[in-house]
């Protein structure tokens, strides 16, 4: 391949990421996802909010194809809903903790020693505390809705990007580029961000989609306890909860609740995997 | 005499756990505008410590005692921080040893090649048509395409082609280059030396040359500079340090050149003995203990820095006799 043909990076990026079945795959169910939540208001045969007590726990049918729950309201348009929710919460808090998570990272791996002991002290102690048990406490303290979900996920995972960005940071620190960047007279600022930085991007990227699938487990489980979203939220989580409440009687309704989740987190896994292997720049051949 | 770099009597120490290093001591070094001076000595001889003092980007526990660095008429350690990054990549420049890791791998080499002339005021454009400009003066071939390449599209001897044209880019005063052929083979390394020679020529820096080399130093330097230990030992023109040592040191570091040994013999020569521990070094003279002529008084009493020659001076006792 000459070098006028291959246009930029994105290009080859792409390109390979594609010619990888497991991509390919993930890719789709993710892209479904995506256009679930978007055209949610379009696709929801009913209205995710609309009670229809006649029809309480219909069975999968042509009239509700995954049945209606407690209230008769219809899975599938609440489960449509429910991707919106599953992104936002997903999208918002891995973009908020990987931000948080990279900036302490970066500047605890490139600053004094005692800064860096003072960040992985608040990184260690962060990590030590169970997710669920911090989940609850908040969840009591604060009122019930999106904020609090994004808010326990992000004190939560945070950390787990600091350490990524820290230990990253702190090996290419040591290397000879960085040396010569410095004795050309680059001031640490631009040091950090024009050759420390996107150096660590390919990492975070692969990090972020492996974290996402967790994060939108994280908001059902909540839900699922009780201290995530508001009730009557169309939320994964939310559609478990009621079917758990009913398995004897109904059982469709915790297993089309389940699929979505299932298929995100097998997604998403499968997007980091294959980023992994797109994105590290010693395997970046040319072909 | 105007020089590009004038080291007085220059001492860094570090703070170890094993004590007080004294890793430089009381080391004098001059490199004359536009000339090119050697460094050698072996391995742990303070050629990096003093390189990372004069760019003053010394470890954290490092300390400099005493002494002065004089680039270009101003006194290095007294300038601020600030002031000082500003004179890094402008006055002085620094070409690594290690082409491989030397480049910033997930950046194309225009985009590095740009991005070190932050500080000059000038268009996007004509900063790229200079990164080209200086590309094709080391002699990359079609260097416009070569812009977009990464680091690890290139050779070995390409990259650190690349690197000198970055430490060049801002037409540095003094350039020193740290052992820059030692990871390239022979055939490479009298390409990067006569690239080297040549744009010594065209731009007209002074080039401070570290190698263990010596057939290098001999071709590409006018002045060698010789360190043991901390210590400058001697220094003189080329001919004079390989042609009449005036320092037991450097004699026996010329009889270990394996480039001049004649006869057949089963091992290759080496300086008996080990380097002394500097955190207490001895009293008398730094290499007293290897030293074949060494008697009573090289233990006790620091040999004076002694002239024999115009331009060229040794610290030992015996530097006068030597000859």
């Amino acid at each position: 391949m000459s070098i006028a043909e291959r246009s930029s990076f994105k290009y080859t990026a792409v390109g390979r990421l594609m010619s990888d079945p497991l991509a390919v795959a993930a890719v789709t169910i993710i892209a479904l996802l995506v256009l679930c939540a978007v055209f949610a208001d379009a696709i929801a045969p009913y209205d995710y909010k609309a009670l229809n007590v006649r029809e309480r726990f219909a069975p999968p049918s042509f009239v509700h194809l995954l049945g209606t729950d407690n209230l008769g309201r219809d899975t599938f348009s609440r489960l449509l809903f429910g991707a919106r929710i599953a992104l936002f919460v997903g999208l918002t808090s891995v973009g908020l903790a990987a931000l948080i998570g990279l900036m302490l990272g970066m500047v605890a791996g490139f600053g004094p020693r005692w800064l860096d002991n003072a960040i992985l002290f608040l990184f260690d102690t962060l990590r030590a505390y169970p997710t669920i048990i911090l989940a609850l406490a908040l969840g009591a303290l604060l009122p019930p809705g999106l904020g609090t979900v994004i808010l326990v996920v992000v004190l939560t995972t945070f950390s787990e990007y600091g350490r990524v960005a820290r230990t990253q940071t702190q090996a290419l620190s040591a290397q000879e580029f960085i040396d010569a960047e410095r004795a050309m007279g680059a001031s640490p600022a631009r040091i950090l961000f024009m050759h420390i930085l996107p150096n660590v991007l390919g990492p975070f990227f692969i990090l972020a989609a492996i974290n996402l699938p967790v994060v939108i487990t994280i908001e059902a489980g909540m839900s699922f306890l009780g201290v995530g979203v508001a009730p009557g939220t169309p939320s994964w989580g939310a559609t478990l909860k009621d079917g758990f409440d009913y398995i004897r009687n109904t059982p469709w309704l915790i297993v089309s609740g389940g699929i979505p989740l299932v298929l995100v987190t097998l997604g998403f896994t499968f997007l980091g995997e294959s980023l992994r292997d797109v994105l590290d720049p010693k395997l970046r051949k040319e072909r | 005499m105007k020089a590009a770099l004038d080291i007085r009597d220059l001492s860094v120490d570090y703070h170890t756990r094993a004590g007080r290093l004294h890793a430089l001591r009381n080391v004098d070094l001059l490199v004359p505008d536009g000339e090119v001076v050697g460094l050698v000595g072996e391995s742990g001889c303070g050629k990096s410590t003093l390189i990372s003092a004069v760019l003053r980007l010394l470890a954290e526990n490092a300390e400099v005692p005493g002494g002065e660095i004089v680039l270009d008429g101003t006194d290095l350690l007294s300038l601020s921080d600030a002031e000082m990054r500003l004179r890094r990549g402008r006055d002085v420049s620094v070409v690594f040893q290690d082409p491989m890791t030397g480049l910033n791998p997930v950046l194309t080499i225009g985009r590095q090649m740009i991005d070190i002339q932050h500080r000059e005021a000038l268009s996007r454009a004509a900063r790229r048509e200079r990164a080209v400009d200086m590309l094709a003066r080391v002699r990359i071939p079609d260097p416009a395409s070569r812009m977009d390449s990464y680091p690890h599209e290139l050779s070995g001897g390409m990259r650190q082609r690349v690197a000198i044209a970055m430490a060049l880019m801002m037409n540095p005063k003094l350039l020193i280059a740290d052992e820059p052929t030692t990871a390239l083979d022979a055939t490479l390394e009298v390409q990067i030396i006569e690239l080297l020679q040549e744009l010594q020529g065209e731009i007209g820096c002074a080039i401070l040359f570290i190698s263990h080399h010596l057939g290098v130093i001999a071709e590409l330097c006018q002045r060698v500079v010789v360190m043991y230990a901390g210590s400058a030992v001697e220094e003189g023109g080329v001919r004079d340090i390989f042609h009449a040592p005036a320092h037991p040191y450097t004699k026996a570091l010329l009889d270990c050149d394996p480039g001049r040994i004649r006869e057949r013999r089963q091992t290759l020569p080496s300086i008996p003995g080990s380097l002394p521990d500097l955190t207490a070094p001895p009293p008398g003279c730094i290499f007293a203990d290897r030293c074949t002529k060494a008697d009573a008084g090289c233990g006790a009493t620091q040999p004076p820095r002694i002239d024999t020659a115009p331009g060229h001076w040794a610290t030992c006792h015996f530097a006068e006799a030597m000859r």
